[in-house]
């Protein structure tokens, strides 16, 4: 490989989404779960995907991986890892990509965990299936796996089924298992949701921490921004299906477009406002995806709606900043935007906490 | 998991777990069983008087003998010997028995397992094959089978392992769905697991626990159909089993007042296997009854 190719490989993403789609057949009509999202993560990058429930962030990362139900699922658009089309295949010609290329990390290590067999079985079990080891071999490697993620006693935990772990040390366990087989793809599903809040910052440091020493990429989803902050490089929201804003971590923090992203943000505590100071809600509620809104989907709950919002959907625009991009008619900072807040904050209707930038 | 309720009891760390126990009543149950398991296989070896033969006694009258120290379990009208018959009989009652269910979990297991992981259509026509399977009465589809072929030892196991197939089919089913959805299937699908490795590997192993009550139950059952069975002239044809040995006991109610000891010692054997087989699978059940909040 001469030294261009190198420089054209790491520019290119690693995994990459054109328009894709994924829509479940309900009774009640199609759900259309992810609905044209395009996304680009490039070797050793990390994106973090935040979105309410039912934003499509979880059905995003499992179409981007192939893990979706069998019976059900209209799929379209298109998937690229390393240039190749996987969007595609069959569960057959994607198991030699899982494990070996993208792994997965999922909310609940309880139930990711299979509860009769002991850990050390479950985490040989893929080094012996996709690298062809022996028993004992593997056993080395999952022992030097274990410590990797910080697991004390390695071999007598290796002995132990899960439900002799506590939570945080399952989810290790789960990393360790993502880690086997060296995967270049690392999807890591609301990772911290079913933790102790005092171990959540261990785990999200542990997995950041494995990315940069194996220099993977990492798709993060989760529905706490300040859980992504730390930890990501670039930041897509997600809101019915669709990215709403899309921009690299800080400039997504300092210039918010979307009044979604910032009714996000305001929701979250912050250390420098005074204690006990009141959170803002966002009213209403996550659109329905069988019948969503005619106009921006976030329009029926959005404090700046005006009429163009409610009949017509804005396209994905290009921020000032590169690489910015989100899906509003009136962002943050138009005039419209402030001549609507000065009513706001006049009536009393915004619980006004400071301009964020 | 962190706090304990009870201060009294020892703290759920790693080297005190309060572990539940089985009883006594179980390993009780498990001895009866292993004690007929090995008169079962071993009989033939066994210094017990013939089964067939007749010990005509002239100074005694005419048979049946009741239970004496020659005859333990006295004798029938043929003056022969029912302790003899009565350990004789295990052999093909719980031999039936074994494979009546042993069948039913073969076909029935593996069918619930496949239509559970799979779904779709599976799923469908096997639901409908076990609910037809449910609707015909048992014991008549049963009579009727045994009355048309001939009866051995096989065909009678066959027969009851057909009519264990749904039911076994229908748990297997059942706990297959409760586990085929979990994150831990989805987790060994993404580490590129085979479908049949992860029925096999990730889901059998769960499913198993409910089921293996289950095999107690189903073989109790198998037990009892088989000695009806042959109470009504319809098992195994060649052979002692403990239904026929019932039958012959309480042909008329002259019988069963004169010599009550011919039916009594059979119905005594098939009552204490059967009760162990449910009071194990009743234990294995709540042993394995495990609430994940409890975890």
């Amino acid at each position: 490989m001469n030294p261009l190719d190198i420089v054209r490989s790491e520019a290119e993403p690693l995994v990459e989404t054109v328009e894709i789609k994924t829509h479940f057949k309900t009774p009640r009509g199609i759900a259309r779960a992810v609905d044209g999202v395009s996304i680009q993560i490039r070797r050793g990058q990390s994106l973090g995907v935040v979105g309410e429930s039912g934003s499509g962030k979880t059905v995003l990362s499992r179409s981007i991986m192939g893990l979706l139900p069998r019976n059900g699922v209209i799929r379209e658009g298109s998937v690229r890892y390393q240039g190749q089309e996987i969007g595609n295949r069959t569960p057959k010609e994607m198991r030699s990509v899982w494990g070996r290329e993208m792994a997965m990390i999922f909310q609940d290590p309880m139930t990711s965990l299979n509860p009769v067999m002991k850990v050390g079985k479950q985490i040989t079990e893929s080094l012996r299936l996709h690298l062809g080891m022996s028993a004992s071999e593997a056993m080395t490697i999952a022992e030097k796996l274990f410590r990797d993620v910080r697991i004390p006693e390695p071999t007598r935990r290796l002995n132990q089924y899960p439900h002799e772990l506590s939570g945080g040390m399952r989810q290790r366990v789960m990393i360790a298992i993502a880690m086997a087989c060296g995967p270049n793809m690392l999807f890591a599903d609301e990772p911290t949701t079913a933790l102790d809040v005092t171990v959540q910052a261990q785990i999200l440091e542990l997995i950041s921490e494995q990315k940069r020493d194996r220099n993977m990429s990492l798709l993060l989803v989760t529905h706490n921004l300040g859980v992504v902050a730390g930890y990501t490089d670039e930041i897509a929201v997600m809101y019915g299906g669709k990215v709403v804003e899309k921009a690299p971590t800080k400039t997504l923090f300092a210039d918010t477009k979307m009044p979604y992203t910032e009714a996000l943000l305001r929701s979250i505590p912050r250390l420098d406002q005074p204690s006990h100071s009141r959170l803002a809600t966002i009213p209403g509620r996550p659109p329905d995806i069988v019948h969503p809104p005619k106009g921006c989907r976030f329009a029926p709950r959005c404090a700046y709606v005006r009429d163009l919002c409610l009949n017509e959907e804005p396209e994905l625009q290009q921020a000032s900043t590169p690489d910015h991009t989100f899906r509003c008619f009136y962002p943050v900072g138009s005039p419209e935007y402030l001549e609507r807040k000065v009513e706001l904050t006049r009536k009393g209707e915004l619980v006004s906490t400071g301009d964020l930038s | 998991m962190s706090t304990n309720p009870n201060p009294a009891t020892p703290t759920n760390s790693d080297e005190t777990i309060v572990k539940k126990k089985l009883g006594v009543g179980f390993w009780l149950c498990v001895a009866w069983l292993g004690l007929m398991a090995f008169i079962a296989l071993f009989t033939p070896l066994l210094p017990l008087k013939s089964p067939t033969q007749n010990f005509l006694d002239t100074t005694n009258g005419r048979p049946p003998y009741s239970p004496s120290w020659k005859h333990w379990f006295g004798t029938d009208k043929d003056a022969r010997d029912v302790f003899a018959r009565t350990l004789h009989g295990a052999r093909i009652s719980l031999a039936v028995g074994f494979a009546a269910i042993s069948a039913g979990f073969l076909v029935g297991g593996t069918v619930g397992l496949i239509s559970g992981y799979f779904k779709g259509w599976i799923d469908r026509v096997s639901s409908f094959v076990f609910i037809v399977l449910l609707s015909f009465p048992s014991l008549v589809l049963a009579i009727l089978l045994t009355s048309l072929i001939e009866r051995s030892l096989l065909t009678i196991s066959l027969v009851l392992g057909l009519l264990s197939i749904a039911p076994v089919g229908r748990l297997a089913r059942a706990a297959t769905l409760q586990f085929a959805d979990r994150e831990f299937v989805l987790a060994a699908r993404q580490i590129g697991a085979t479908n049949r490795r992860i029925i096999i590997k990730e889901i059998l192993p769960n499913v198993a626990i409910p089921m293996s009550s289950l095999a107690l139950l189903g073989m109790a059952v198998a037990v009892v159909a088989e000695g009806g069975l042959s109470f009504l002239g319809l098992s195994v044809e060649k052979g002692i089993t403990w239904g026929g040995l019932i039958q012959l006991g309480s042909e008329s109610s002259k019988t069963l007042e004169e010599a009550p000891w011919i039916a009594f010692f059979p119905i005594l054997m098939l009552f204490l296997t059967v009760l162990s087989l449910n009071f194990a699978g009743d234990r294995v059940r709540n042993y394995f009854d495990v609430k994940e909040t409890t975890l």
